[in-house]
C-alpha cells in the first residue's frame, strides 16, 4: 500500500501551509537580524554574544541534517541496528569537539578554522589550504543535502509519476525543491549572517525536536510504552527476524564463501565509525559556531546543551526507525523511496491515522514534513555561512589583499561569496540529482577527519608543528581521502555507482576512506613538519598562553 | 593620568609577549597539567570503548545478538551504553573544569591583562 501517494488534496495543502508558516517566520527573523548586523564580528560570529542555550540549538540545527533525521530512521526502518551504529559514531564525536577543540579553539581563533592554523604560521599557504579544504567539506555536504531536499519536496507534497500539484509534476517539483531550498538559504546568509542564520537554526531546532518528539510519543503510545514489544514487532515484521536487531544487516555484511569481500566490508564498517567519530570536530561549519558565545566557559556549555539535544534526538529516531519498520514496513517504504529516506513521513501518516483518523494522520504528516524541511535549510544555511566565511577572511582578506581589506570590505565580499556559492550549489544540485550522492556526506566527515582535525590539534599541541605541516597535512588527508573515494565501489563498477556499472576504476575496495586516508593526513603533517626547519616557539607560546586561559581572546561586540 | 585598570568595561589590550612572557610562569605549567589530566585519560578511554563497541558490531556478532531480556539484546545495551558514558564524560568534564581548571585560568587571565597586584 502506497500511503504517501493517497494523500488527498487537504492534506497537501496543509503541509504547504506548515512550509509557507515557517519560511515566512524565518525571513522576519533575517530582516531583523539585517537592521542588527553591522561589522564582520556580527557578520560572521553573530557578535559573539549568544548565550549557551541558544548556540547548544543551533548547534544540533546544523547538525541534525535530513541524513541524520530522514536518513537514520530510513536506515533503522529498512536495516535495522546499523542505522543504530551510524547515530552512535555521530554523538560520540563530539566529546572530541567538547574534551580537544571547543574552548581552545574559541579562546585562539576569530571567525573560521583557519585562524587558528595560521596563528603561528605563514598566512598565505596556510589560508589558502584551509579554504579550500572548507570548500571541499562544504560544497560535498551541501550537494547531499539539495540533492535530498529536492527529492523530498516531491514525495513529501505527495507528487508521484504522472501528478501534478499546483501544475508542477514531480521532476518539476524536485528542481523548484532544489531553487527554493538554495534561494531560501542565500537570504538567510546574505541578509542576516549568523545573527539571523543562528535564530532561524533555534527555531528550526525546535520545529524538529518537537515533531519528532510527538511521532515518537504516539508510536510509543501504541506499543504501551514497552520497547521491547516494539523491537519485536520491528523484527518479526522484516524479513531478517531477530537478526533485525543486531549488527550486520547493512554495513560490514558477511558475504557467505567470500571471505575477501567479508573482510573487506567490516573493515569498511570500521572505516566509516573512524570518520564518524572523529570527523564532526573537524567540520568548518560546527567549528564557527564556537565563535558565537562570550567566552570559552560558553563554547563548553554550549556543546553540552548540543550532546544533549542531539543525543535526545538520535535516541527519538530509534524509535522512529523501529516504528516505521513494525507500523508502515520495509516493502510499503521502499515503494515510496528506495532509500528509505520517507520513512518518518510515512510513519507520521501511519500513527496519526491510528491515533485518531485520517485528519490527524494529514495534520502529522504535514508537521513531521516541516521537521524535515527544517533539517535541511538549517544545515545548508550552516554550511553557505561556513564557506562564506572562509572565502572572504581567508581567501579573499588574508591571502589576495594580505590583511588589508577593511571590516566592510570583507562583509561586503562574504555577502557575494554566500551568494555565489549558493548558486553553484544549486546548479551543481540541479545536475547531480540523478545521481546516487548519498556518499557525499560520509565522504565530507572524512575529509573533516583527515584534512582538519589532525592538523587542528597539531596546531594546538604540538610546539614543533609548522607551515609546511600543516599544508602537506591539510592537502595529504584532503587528496587521499576524495581520491580513494573516487577509485572505490560508490565511484564506479557496481549499479549503484556515482557512474554505474560501465566504467570500472575500482581498485580500492572499501566505499569509507577514513580507515586509510586519517592515518595518511596525520602522517602527512608529521612529514611535512620534520622536513621543514621552521620552528616558532614564541608564537606557540602565545597561542597556548591564549587558548588555555583566555587571555587576549576577541571579545563579544556591544552595541 | 594614567589610571589602575580596573575589571569595568572590556579588560585592557595585551601585546603578544606578554601573553607569551606567561607560558613558562609554573601557574601555567600547573595549568597545562590540570588539563591534561583530565582530557587525556577521557580522550584515550572514550576512543577505545567506542572502538571496542564498533570491533564487536563487526566480528563479535553472535555475542551482540545475546538477548538479554525480552526484545533487547546486548547490542542494544551496548549502544545505549555509549549514549550513557557520552552524557557522562562531558557532565564529569564539566564538573571537573569548574572546580579544578577555571578558576586557574580565570586567574592567570586577569594577571596577564591587569598585571599581579590590580586585583
Amino acid at each position: 500500500m502506497n500511503l504517501l501517494a493517497q494523500q488527498t488534496e487537504t492534506g497537501r495543502t496543509l503541509t504547504f501551509a506548515l512550509f509557507l508558516l515557517m519560511v515566512a517566520a524565518t525571513l522576519v527573523i533575517t530582516v531583523w537580524a539585517r537592521k542588527h548586523t553591522r561589522d564582520a564580528t556580527d557578520f560572521h560570529s553573530g557578535g559573539r554574544g549568544f548565550k549557551p542555550w541558544q548556540n547548544g540549538f543551533a548547534i544540533a540545527s546544523d547538525y541534525m541534517s535530513a541524513a541524520s533525521f530522514l536518513g537514520i530512521a530510513g536506515i533503522i526502518a529498512l536495516s535495522g541496528y546499523d542505522g543504530f551504529l551510524y547515530s552512535i559514531g555521530f554523538l560520540v564525536a563530539w566529546l572530541v569537539a567538547l574534551l580537544l577543540v571547543a574552548e581552545l579553539l574559541r579562546n585562539s581563533g576569530r571567525f573560521t578554522m583557519a585562524d587558528v592554523l595560521s596563528f603561528r604560521m605563514r598566512q598565505r599557504p596556510v589560508r589558502t589550504a584551509a579554504a579550500i579544504s572548507t570548500m571541499s567539506v562544504s560544497i560535498f555536504y551541501l550537494l547531499a543535502q539539495m540533492v535530498g531536499a529536492g527529492a523530498l519536496i516531491a514525495l513529501l507534497l505527495g507528487i508521484k509519476e504522472g501528478e501534478t500539484f499546483l501544475g508542477m509534476d514531480a521532476d518539476v517539483a524536485s528542481n523548484v525543491g532544489i531553487v527554493f531550498v538554495g534561494l531560501l538559504m542565500i537570504l538567510y546568509v546574505a541578509l542576516g549572517g549568523m545573527k539571523g542564520t543562528t535564530w532561524v537554526q533555534i527555531v528550526q531546532a525546535i520545529v524538529l525536536l518537537g515533531g519528532a518528539a510527538l511521532l515518537a510519543l504516539l508510536v510509543l503510545a501504541q506499543y504501551g510504552f514497552n520497547i521491547s514489544d516494539l523491537l519485536g514487532d520491528a523484527a518479526s515484521s522484516s524479513a531478517a527476524g531477530a537478526s533485525f536487531l543486531e549488527p550486520g544487516q547493512r554495513y560490514g555484511v558477511e558475504v557467505a564463501g567470500d571471505a575477501t569481500q567479508t573482510m573487506w566490508n567490516k573493515l569498511d564498517l570500521i572505516s566509516l565509525g573512524l570518520a564518524l567519530v572523529l570527523g564532526t570536530a573537524g567540520l568548518p561549519h560546527i567549528l564557527i559556531r564556537f565563535y558565537t558565545v562570550p567566552d570559552s566557559k560558553s563554547a563548553r556549555k554550549s556543546v553540552n546543551w548540543g550532546i544533549g539535544l542531539i543525543g535526545s534526538f538520535y535516541l527519538l529516531t530509534l524509535v522512529l526507525g523501529f516504528g516505521a519498520a513494525a507500523m508502515v514496513g520495509a516493502e510499503a517504504i521502499t515503494a515510496q523511496n528506495p532509500a528509505g529516506n520517507t520513512a518518518a513521513p510515512q510513519l507520521a501518516q501511519e500513527a496519526g491515522e491510528a491515533f485518531g483518523g485520517s485528519t490527524v494522520g494529514a495534520v502529522l504528516l504535514a508537521i513531521i514534513a516541516s521537521a524535515a524541511f527544517a533539517a535541511i535549510l538549517s544545515t545548508v544555511a550552516g554550511l553557505v555561512i561556513a564557506s562564506s566565511s572562509s572565502l572572504a577572511h581567508d581567501l579573499y582578506n588574508s591571502v589576495i589583499r594580505r590583511g588589508a581589506a577593511t571590516d566592510r570590505e570583507e562583509v561586503v565580499v562574504a555577502k557575494i561569496a554566500a551568494i555565489g556559492v549558493g548558486i553553484v550549489a544549486i546548479v551543481l544540485a540541479i545536475f547531480a540529482q540523478t545521481l546516487n550522492v548519498a556518499f557525499l556526506v560520509a565522504l565530507a566527515f572524512a575529509v573533516a577527519a583527515s584534512a582538519n582535525l589532525p592538523t587542528l590539534l597539531l596546531s594546538l599541541f604540538w610546539k614543533r608543528f609548522n607551515t609546511a605541516g600543516a599544508v602537506w597535512g591539510i592537502y595529504g588527508g584532503l587528496i587521499s581521502a576524495v581520491g580513494l573515494v573516487i577509485f572505490s565501489p560508490v565511484f564506479s563498477s557496481t549499479e549503484r555507482s556515482l557512474l554505474g556499472e560501465g566504467v570500472d576504476i575500482a581498485w580500492f575496495p572499501m566505499s569509507n576512506p577514513g580507515l586509510v586516508s586519517i592515518p595518511l593526513g596525520l602522517i602527512c603533517a608529521v612529514v611535512g613538519t620534520l622536513m621543514s626547519s621552521e620552528s616558532r616557539p614564541d608564537r606557540f607560546a602565545t597561542l597556548q598562553v591564549r587558548a588555555l586561559t583566555g587571555a587576549g581572546s576577541e571579545r563579544a561586540v556591544g552595541h | 593620568m594614567a589610571t589602575t585598570p580596573t575589571r569595568d568595561g572590556p579588560p585592557p589590550v595585551v601585546t603578544d609577549d606578554q601573553l607569551a612572557a606567561m607560558h613558562d610562569d609554573p601557574r601555567f605549567v600547573d595549568l597545562k597539567r590540570r588539563l591534561f589530566r583530565f582530557i587525556v585519560p577521557a580522550t584515550i578511554g572514550f576512543l577505545a570503548w567506542y572502538l571496542l563497541y564498533v570491533l564487536l558490531s563487526a566480528y563479535a556478532r553472535d555475542f551482540m545478538g545475546t538477548v538479554v531480556f525480552g526484545n533487547i539484546n546486548v547490542a542494544l545495551l551496548l549502544g545505549l551504553g555509549q549514549f550513557v558514558s557520552t552524557f557522562g564524560i562531558a557532565w564529569a568534564y564539566s564538573r571537573y573544569t569548574s572546580r579544578n581548571y577555571d578558576p586557574q585560568a580565570t586567574e592567570l587571565h586577569d594577571a596577564v591583562h591587569y598585571g599581579e597586584d590590580a586585583r
